[in-house]
């Protein structure tokens, strides 16, 4: 269990945090996203005991992380911004020092070791220096690292910045397979990852919290929510059709161009506009070539929530 | 004791790290000719005809106003440069315990350092038939002066990221810790009992915080019980000053 209270951070007398509350419980992977700068590795480094918050207080499994730090950090394993590694080590001298200083030693550093050695694939690498090795390989060791001592939180600050499609696609198995009995929390600049993995995403922006819900929740925001993309046979749009098109539309739906030079037919309500679009189509007498429903696009939510001129 | 066995590690890891570079050789080996070259030809060893180190021990405090900084730049303006220090800040152990492991490794190099001067200690005996008890008691002094000038750099190495800031300050105050309290730097500021903003036992106490006097009763032989209080004191003090330093300078 997690649980933030009241968070409040400010530096230098600027507000970085405010009043940020959000818990968690085992088996939830929160995607925790937010523009550069809202406040996201602050609150992460907070969590993780790093920085002091300037009021409120985050308990995991119990523990207060500021008054009871060591035993709070005992169950988490982070991932910093930028995946920090001592670079002349070897990957194994790296994590058996990880190990030992997280009191793992002989037999049960040991087991540690060659556990996240092949959960993340490092075997053939394991006698490298860490600065010879690829930025994938690199974050994969810094992602061991938080591995090590199994915790029960993982708190991961851009885990798959700079990897490529496939390592991307390695990483996000191994949370999947991870977050049964884990609390996960993941900072990401990438939406579809969110889709794809968490159940929970939090939006926050200037250091507050904007949004707090599941994806699909999370999608009814957006202005394309159950929208239908209707290609004419024969017809290509243009805006004097639209705009009389617009007149004669029921009320619940709103008209829009696409992009392809098709028809956006948009709910007002987000309910369902199957059977109004069907009647519409008709009643005008078009034919429509192509009838889909748009997959709403999280990047599109959450430039709606966060993007301000 | 739970911390000792995590304090042996970063110890480890620690020289591990210095002798992965040429530069921790290079420090070695430079450190071993200003040593040479400051008894020898500036010290004229030869010349003064006398078996013992008193001059090689003359200059230890000069050297190491030059190569303790050098040592203790890097020891945490390294960590806030690589972002390491959020990994090893995060780890549930207590920061205390890394800042004195970190310590002591540096202090073992510069002891390793030390003991590398042996040559000199072989030629004296070779030459003529030194006091060697003087000898021990003065390395025994060089040793704790390390030990204090390290202390503080690494305090002072917690306040930045950046190696070269940590180099100069450290330089800086070095150099008035080993000159407060000699008169000649009092003579270079005028000073005067009756026209001077601090009155006499202020100057004498801040006198007494300087590190020189308490080095030269051991390399005059003597082991006095204030003196190895005083280093020991230094060495806490700086540690914990450090301490505090790595909690409250953090990024946001």
């Amino acid at each position: 269990m997690l649980i933030v209270n009241n968070l409040h951070k400010s530096f230098k007398k600027k507000d970085i945090l405010q009043d940020i509350n959000f818990s968690l419980e085992e088996g939830e992977v929160l995607g925790f996203i937010g523009p550069n700068g809202a406040g996201k590795t602050t609150t992460m480094r907070i969590l993780t005991g790093f920085l002091n918050p300037s009021s409120g207080n985050v308990s995991i499994m119990g523990y207060d992380v500021e008054t009871q730090k060591e035993q709070a950090q005992r169950d988490i394993g982070y991932l910093p911004e930028g995946a920090p590694l001592y670079g002349e080590m070897t990957v194994k001298q790296f994590l058996l020092f990880i190990a030992n200083i997280r009191n793992l030693y002989g037999i049960d550093a040991t087991n540690a070791l060659n556990n996240v050695l092949s959960q993340f694939n490092l075997i053939e690498v394991q006698n490298q220096i860490i600065e010879t090795l690829s930025k994938g390989y690199k974050r994969r060791v810094a992602f061991a690292q938080a591995m090590l001592h199994n915790p029960k939180i993982l708190i991961l600050d851009e885990p798959t910045d700079g990897l490529d499609p496939n390592q991307k696609y390695e990483v996000h198995s191994l949370i999947k397979s991870l977050s049964k009995d884990k609390i996960i929390i993941i900072s990401t600049h990438i939406l579809e990852e969110v889709k794809s993995l968490c159940s929970r995403v939090i939006i926050i922006n200037n250091g507050t919290l904007i949004a707090d819900e599941s994806p699909s929740i999370l999608k009814k925001r957006s202005r394309y929510y159950n929208c239908l993309k209707v290609t004419l046979a024969y017809l290509s749009v243009d805006t004097q059709m639209l705009n009389q098109l617009s007149q004669n539309i029921p009320k619940n739906i709103e008209l829009e161009i696409s992009y392809d030079n098709s028809l956006l037919f948009i709910s007002k309500s987000k309910d369902s506009i199957y059977k109004d679009v069907e009647e519409f189509l008709i009643s005008k007498n078009l034919k429509a070539e192509k009838v889909t429903s748009e997959d709403v696009k999280l990047d599109e939510v959450f430039r709606q929530l966060t993007y301000s001129k | 004791m739970q911390y000792l066995n995590p304090c042996i590690s970063i110890i480890k890891r620690e020289l591990m790290s210095y002798f992965s570079t040429t530069i921790a050789y290079l420090f070695l080996i430079i450190s071993l000719i200003l040593f040479g070259v400051l008894t020898f030809y500036i010290g004229r060893f030869y010349e003064r005809g006398q078996a013992d180190l008193e001059v090689f021990f003359f200059f230890h405090p000069w050297v190491y106003l030059i190569l303790i900084p050098a040592v203790s730049m890097r020891i945490w303006a390294e960590e806030h440069k690589h972002g390491t220090i959020e990994l090893i800040m995060t780890l549930a152990i207590p920061s205390w315990v890394f800042v004195v492991g970190k310590f002591i490794a540096s202090w073992l190099f510069v002891l390793l350092a030390l003991v590398l001067t042996f040559p000199m200690w072989i030629t004296v005996n070779y030459l003529g038939s030194p006091d060697n008890s003087v000898i021990f008691t003065s390395y025994l002094g060089s040793f704790l002066m390390s030990g204090s000038l390290l202390a503080m750099g690494s305090a002072i190495s917690a306040s930045t990221k950046n190696q070269i800031i940590a180099l100069i300050l450290a330089m800086i105050i070095s150099f008035f810790t080993i000159l407060i309290s000699t008169p000649d730097i009092w003579d270079f500021f005028s000073y005067q009992e009756d026209n001077f903003i601090l009155n006499n036992w202020m100057v004498s106490s801040i006198m007494s915080i300087g590190i020189l006097p308490h080095y030269q009763n051991f390399s005059r032989g003597l082991i006095v019980l204030n003196d190895v209080i005083y280093f020991l004191s230094f060495i806490i003090f700086s540690l914990v000053a450090n301490i505090v330093l790595l909690n409250t300078k953090k990024p946001a």
